[in-house]
């Protein structure tokens, strides 16, 4: 956030602040936060509607929304931010003229994109706090882990039906204690198709006008300052029983973004993390196999995906490209002969593979079976 | 008799009761009983192996039974237990 003590107002602007600006625990100093803010809402549709316009309306300077889709008519009952003559019209273009209507004083910026794994970092990078209103379990996962490997603040919420749920994830404290993230709460996501959308299970339009309020409300505060963010406890509401309740949620040490080891150093394939896709098999080749092609002569290269340390301890005499590597070396890859790629034991190597077939189109990989391990287990037998 | 709460994408299982009542001492007899009682929610809160489903949250009050006991967390006479599953619409 730049320096929000340089912020001034217009008289026009402090007219219509003033609201905000005459509560004691807010004032002028809340209003200079806001106003220098940057704040990501993802997903411009049922939760994102409130959030938008409220944070538009409070005078949140930058507000960026990331939204590929177009506006339906079966999004009316329930996205206030869209009208009749929106439907067919992309709804990120849709909602900066709607906000800029009902704020000219603040910068709004438009991303129209789907979120993903590719653009997540660096699109979060450029604001302060992130607000979660997406649709599916992939991209849930996928904006908590860029925030908490961004050190963002994600202030959540999700819908269906009539219950909502809200926290603030990733939250650091003036005490610079960092709070619990979507993964403390949820470490796996439900197997695909037992928990249904609001596309299959519907959703009752107010709803998310009410969640999507409280979601703005902790924006506020997050930005602001101002009273005590919902970190460390998750809301819930039930519209048909009118109740709510509020839990307490701990960080996990098993948490594989910032527990005690963790494992996901950036950000993976969330579609096949929530079980949405099937990993195709690989080609692979057996140690005998590669022994044969050696003493053949064949043409080959040899790739090693393993980290530096492993490789001094122990190698083949492969090129090492370490697997967190290979998209930005894909370059020193053979394209006009075999190339096999091994691990320690095969898994991450399948990895870098898939990665390059993916990413790059190779055609020309195959995967060690059993990797180094096997390959000194099959050498030692033989010499014995 | 301790109060279960049933989240709304579940009580189409239940009957549609919001609050079940439970003479069960523990969280997972609780779950257990449940689940003979309206066999269709067995699959939603026990995967195959007889584990409570890692994407449902079970609080006892407002303690998270993985910061308590897990399935072993006692149940009073005036225990509300809650049901609170992922859900990811917006």
């Amino acid at each position: 956030m730049e320096s929000f003590r340089n912020i001034q107002f217009s008289r026009a602007e402090l007219a219509r602040y003033d609201r905000h600006i005459i509560i004691p625990d807010f004032g002028m100093e809340a209003q200079q936060k806001l106003k220098a803010a940057r704040v990501l809402v993802v997903g411009s549709g049922g939760l994102g509607s409130p959030l938008l316009l409220y944070l538009a309306a409070a005078g949140v300077g930058t507000i960026g929304i990331v939204e590929f889709d177009t506006v339906d008519d079966s999004n009316l009952q329930r996205q206030v931010l869209y009208g009749q003559e929106d439907v067919g019209r992309l709804k990120a273009d849709a909602a900066r003229a709607r906000l800029e209507s009902l704020n000219p004083y603040i910068h709004i910026r438009v991303h129209h994109t789907r979120l993903t794994s590719e653009n997540a970092l660096d699109i979060v990078r450029e604001y302060d706090v992130v607000a979660d209103g997406t649709d599916n379990f992939p991209t849930r996962y996928l904006v908590n882990d860029a925030c908490v490997l961004a050190g963002k603040t994600n202030v959540y919420a999700s819908i269906f039906q009539f219950e909502g749920q809200v926290s603030v994830f990733n939250y650091t404290g003036s005490n610079g204690e960092t709070g619990p993230n979507y993964r403390d709460l949820y470490p796996t996501p439900p197997p695909p198709g037992l928990v249904p959308s609001c596309a299959e299970g519907g959703v009752l339009g107010v709803l998310p006008g009410i969640i999507g309020s409280m979601q703005a409300s902790e924006v506020i505060k997050v930005v602001t300052g101002v009273g005590e963010p919902l970190s460390g406890r998750l809301f819930i509401f039930d519209a048909l029983q009118f109740e709510t309740r509020i839990f307490k949620i701990k960080r996990r040490s098993d948490n594989p973004l910032n527990g005690e080891n963790p494992t996901i150093t950036r950000l993976i394939d969330y579609e096949f993390f929530c079980g949405l896709k099937e990993l195709k098999p690989v080609r692979e080749i057996t140690v005998e196999e590669l022994l044969i092609w050696q003493s053949s002569g064949e043409q080959f290269q040899l790739i090693d995906v393993r980290e530096q340390a492993e490789y001094e301890s122990a190698n083949m005499g492969a090129l090492l490209i370490p697997l967190s590597t290979v998209s930005e070396k894909h370059y020193l890859i053979s394209r006009d002969r075999k190339v096999v790629i091994h691990c320690r034991s095969g898994v991450r190597s399948a990895r870098a593979l898939r990665e390059l077939e993916d990413k790059f189109g190779f055609d020309n990989l195959y995967n060690l079976k059993g990797g180094i391990t096997e390959y000194l287990r099959v050498i030692e037998t033989v010499a014995s | 008799m301790a109060t279960v709460i049933i989240p709304t994408p579940l009580r189409k299982f239940t009957e549609n009761n919001a609050r079940l009542e439970t003479d069960a001492a523990t969280v997972g007899s609780a779950l257990q009983s449940l689940s003979e009682k309206y066999p269709d929610l067995r699959r939603h809160l026990f995967d195959d192996t007889g584990n409570i489903r890692p994407f449902l949250n079970i609080f006892v009050g407002e303690d998270d039974i993985r910061d308590r006991n897990q399935g072993d967390t006692l149940l009073e006479s005036n225990t509300v237990l809650s049901i609170v599953p992922a859900i990811a619409g917006g």
